[in-house]
């Protein structure tokens, strides 16, 4: 499948001193179908959905048309790609990317 | 000083126009008004002994939904918490529903309620429910 076939998770992106916190809205996608991929540019989030269908299944309202998810972020160079986290509950996926030391806001004493 | 670490690049400009182009072209069959882009999203099937009902409803407690069919009639209603930020954090992107949510939606009237099965997992609540024996094909013999 090719990147136009996916759907487009919805996302809240939260910033603190120590990093950012991204939620995402994957239902359906199981652990061992979800993959978060993130180098120093590029974070890419890919799921695939596995729902649980009985045989003869024949749609008659369908909203959620693609069995997959696919949102690509551009990172910025205070963030820190080795130091990430994930979190899958619930269909939320929730990703935890550090600042690198150097990046984190330090405190400037004015003088005077 | 730069605001955004995930700025609205061009990329993600498309992305959102992408989106609002695929809603804009899509025909909702359903009568009742709530329209596409509700939370949560909602797809129905059916075999012959069944009406199965997905709901996309990711990160609620699975006890706090509440499901009800009443004469051909589901509803399911609950409420979904923000995400609270730190005292110190800035919210740079905002896109998740939060808040109640109730979806109606019409099935057809030869379903049993009392054959009603609800299982929530992964974010899906998945709602499977029988048709009445009674209205079964069954096959006629002639003599």
């Amino acid at each position: 499948m090719n990147e136009q076939s996916a759907l487009l998770p919805p996302v809240d992106v939260v910033e603190d001193e120590s990093g950012i916190t991204l939620y995402a809205d994957l239902p359906g996608v199981p652990k061992d179908k979800l993959s978060v991929q993130a180098d120093a540019e590029t974070l890419i989030i890919d799921g695939e959905m596995a729902l649980e269908m009985p045989k003869d299944l024949e749609a008659t309202h369908v909203e959620v048309n693609l069995p997959r998810y696919r949102r690509v972020f551009s990172l910025s160079k205070e963030l820190d790609p080795n130091k990430l986290s994930a979190e899958l509950k619930h269909g939320v996926l929730k990703l935890r990317i550090q600042k690198a030391e150097r990046a984190k806001p330090r405190r400037i004493e004015v003088t005077g | 000083m730069e605001l955004s670490l995930f700025p609205r690049d061009f990329v993600a400009e498309l992305d959102r126009l992408h989106r609002q182009v695929q809603r804009a072209f899509e025909i909702s069959p359903s009568i009742r008004g709530f329209a596409r882009g509700g939370f949560p999203a909602l797809n129905v099937a059916s075999t012959p002994q069944s009406v199965e009902i997905y709901a996309f409803a990711p990160g609620l407690e699975p006890k706090s939904i509440d499901v009800q069919l009443e004469r051909g009639v589901l509803s399911i209603a609950g409420e979904r918490m923000p995400a609270v930020p730190g005292e110190r954090a800035t919210v740079h992107v905002n896109e998740r529903f939060a808040g109640h949510f109730h979806r109606v939606i019409t099935l057809s009237d030869d379903l049993d309620p009392n054959e009603v099965r609800a299982a929530y997992r992964e974010g899906v609540l998945h709602v499977s429910i029988k048709r009445l024996q009674s209205a079964q094909p069954r096959r006629v013999n002639v003599s």
